[in-house]
């Protein structure tokens, strides 16, 4: 920030999950000089879970977030089952897959039709009072339908398993408590023709509209960077285990096969004063030079297949707009995002053919037998990581977590930056200019660490401040 | 030997010989509740929860301690008894940290089962935190000081039931903690012969077995009332 320049606020940034602020820095002749995302809230699981038994931790760690509870209860499970130092019965690994599909299902219909699909369908510069869900539900009924009864769907798998939609505390070191009943079985059985229908849809959609938002999609986070998440051993697309695959802006894939429990050859962690979300980047390039993405839009690019026939034409069609690089625009996080889901649905339908899943045998039980573990899956926003340090009991002395939405962020900040560059041009700023700042965001669909759901009913307020400090304009969002 | 009749809530009931007012109230179908108390176990007075008005006494009484006496007359259930109840709990609340969401005995916890019925909706008292330890060294129980509300079953079963007073209370008041032989570690206290009779009194999640994730851990405290009865009765001598 120039010495005499201005710094504008975005705060607090709508429809994603948490709370978080945007500010950006002009300078004195009104151009974007620097622009920040600053996540505004402290959790501090990593702290006040020291001293807890490892048992409690899966439980503990899932309150993190209501949206993506799963994804962390899974990831603290995997790091417990690493310092049992079992192999959990594989009825229990199936188990752990439908339920992070069914995560994923509604977490990504979530994203899309509830928090992005009032910009996408009704307009960056609509009205703001009804650019939200319930604005939608007016203008697309059809479509806001749609979108909560898939959500609803991948919501009744985490509740057919767990015992219920938010915070089950089903998963535990050594596998899960229990196998899907009969009755659970066929009833998901019988809503997987509308899922995939609602899923199919929702991409054809996306097809038609995106068209119309080709500046977005060059503005709002186009750049390259890294890639990196899950792959299988033979390089397909995976969501709950597998290895660690790194890929360039050229689609050069320059780590592979990495143990996720080596984790740290690859990732480092920065620290700023103005944000609580730590930046991890590629160890080996540096930072900030080592930033990556993770997450759907990074998973699409890593693999070399989908498991399931639809998504996998879909996925071929959506590498094919970047021809044969990697597709580097943050704006079509969505689009992947969608193609997961189908891949999603398509996979659960073949799992819960599977006898396994009725099967009694889905807990093994062992002491403590290594004193640290790691546990890695893909949550919907990208990778994420549990690393624990026990004592010889079992109690923590150590946590890290290094979750998708912070991995994500330095690209979040480059987005903002790129956005705001390309948008803000002199002292008068349009509401609908600042969206799309806000829009370049809610494409990664953070997490940050929420409890609390964010979405158009928020009040915004920007701020324009004078080199002295005074207010220069004003605009207020009720 | 002659029953005694007394007053409960307006009502005239007839209590056994020798029972308290808790246990006439039992007797009778009314309930008071309580935690520190358990059937089987001596009784020590120690959560005043179950406090009840006595006419002529200016006083609260504690029903579980309180001889049950010809023509008492009783109210279990007034707005007085009601807002101590509720600062009771919430003190309860306040001193520790119990946290149900995260607690290996959320659904299965008797505090939490007298809050629900108290209706309590929050907590009144600035929360304490204070920094407790927990206790995994036993193989097969760990005792979460964050969860213990000394209501000291645990010593009770231990000394009157097992007969290895493995447990006992040290310190006071804020710093009263329940301990296992001389303050050692659990699992170095070689007076416990594992039965696990503790984890079943417990009432909170304190006492909890090695292993349990969220809300697994069910106590039985069932199982301290049978044994008890059967002994009692002699059932197992010959």
């Amino acid at each position: 920030m120039t010495k005499k320049g201005r710094i504008l606020t975005i705060d607090p940034v709508t429809r994603l999950e948490g709370h978080a602020k945007i500010t950006l820095h002009l300078d004195d002749d009104g151009q974007v000089a620097d622009a920040r995302f600053h996540v505004t809230e402290f959790r501090g699981f990593e702290k006040f879970c020291e001293g807890r038994p490892l048992w409690e931790m899966p439980g503990i760690t899932g309150r993190i977030c209501g949206i993506c509870p799963v994804s962390h209860l899974l990831a603290s499970a995997k790091a417990g089952d690493d310092i049992l130092a079992v192999a959990i019965p594989p009825a229990a690994d199936k188990l752990r897959r439908l339920m992070n599909l069914g995560q994923i299902i509604q977490s990504h219909a979530l994203s899309f039709f509830h928090l992005s699909a009032p910009d996408l369908l009704l307009g960056m510069d609509s009205d703001p009072a009804k650019r939200n869900v319930f604005g939608l539900m007016a203008a697309e009924p059809k479509i806001a339908r749609d979108g909560i009864r898939l959500r609803q769907f991948g919501q009744e798998v985490i509740e057919a398993l767990g015992g219920k939609k938010i915070h089950p505390s089903w998963a535990v070191p050594g596998g899960v408590r229990a196998p899907l009943s009969e009755e659970s079985r066929e009833r998901l059985k019988a809503r997987l023709p509308e899922a995939l229908r609602i899923a199919e849809e929702a991409l054809e959609l996306f097809r038609k509209i995106s068209g119309r938002f080709s500046e977005e999609a060059d503005a709002l986070g186009n750049f390259p960077s890294l890639f990196l998440g899950l792959v299988t051993r033979d390089g397909g697309w995976e969501h709950y285990d597998g290895v660690l695959r790194v890929m360039d802006a050229e689609g050069a894939i320059i780590a592979d096969q990495v143990d996720p429990r080596e984790y740290r050859t690859l990732i480092a962690e920065a620290v700023e004063p103005w944000s609580y979300l730590k930046f991890p980047y590629y160890r080996k390039h540096g930072y900030p030079d080592g930033a990556y993405r993770v997450g759907p839009l990074a998973r699409l690019n890593l693999c070399e297949r989908m498991p399931t026939p639809l998504a996998e034409e879909a996925r071929r069609e959506f590498r094919r707009t970047a021809g044969d690089k990697p597709v580097t625009s943050s704006f079509f996080y969505h689009y992947a995002r969608l193609v997961e889901i189908i891949a999603s649905v398509e996979t659960a339908a073949t799992l819960l053919d599977d006898p396994d899943l009725l099967s009694s045998h889905v807990r093994a039980e062992a002491g403590i037998n290594r004193t640290s573990g790691v546990g890695v899956s893909e949550a919907p926003r990208g990778t994420l990581f549990h690393d624990y340090q026990v004592d010889e009991h079992g109690l923590i002395l150590k946590v890290n977590l290094i979750i998708a939405t912070g991995q994500n962020n330095l690209a979040m900040n480059r987005t903002v930056l790129q956005a705001a560059r390309h948008y803000i041009r002199n002292r008068k700023i349009p509401e609908g200019f600042l969206n799309r700042i806000e829009a370049g965001v809610r494409a990664f669909d953070p997490c940050l660490s929420c409890s609390t759901h964010a979405f158009g009913q928020m009040p915004l307020q920007v701020v324009l401040f004078g080199p002295e400090g005074e207010t220069l304009d004003e605009r207020t969002r009720e | 030997m002659k029953v005694t009749t007394l007053t409960i809530n307006g009502e005239l009931v007839s209590a056994s010989p020798g029972a308290t007012v808790l246990e006439a109230a039992r007797e009778n179908g009314i309930r008071i509740p309580t935690l520190c108390a358990l059937e089987g176990l001596s009784t020590v007075g120690a959560c005043r929860l179950c406090l009840v008005e006595v006419k002529g006494s200016p006083r609260l009484q504690p029903a579980c301690v309180t001889a049950a006496d010809e023509g008492m007359e009783v109210s279990t259930d007034t707005d007085r008894l009601r807002r101590y109840r509720s600062m009771i709990l919430e003190l309860l609340f306040a001193e520790r940290n119990h946290v149900c969401p995260v607690c290996v005995a959320n659904g299965h916890c008797e505090l939490q089962d007298r809050a629900r019925q108290a209706g309590m909706d929050h907590v009144r008292l600035p929360y304490q935190h204070p920094d407790l330890p927990v206790d995994i060294t036993h193989a097969r129980f760990g005792v979460d000081h964050n969860r213990c509300i000394l209501c000291t079953r645990c010593i009770r079963v231990c000394d009157e039931l097992e007969g290895a007073h493995t447990w006992d209370l040290a310190g006071r008041g804020t710093n009263a903690r329940v301990i296992t032989d001389l303050n050692q570690p659990w699992g170095d206290a070689v007076s416990c012969t594992s039965c696990g009779k503790c984890a079943e009194a417990c009432p909170t999640g304190a006492i909890f077995k090695q292993g349990s994730t969220v809300g697994e851990m069910e106590h039985r405290s069932d199982r301290i009332r049978f044994i008890s009865a059967a002994r009692a009765r002699k059932e197992w001598s010959p």
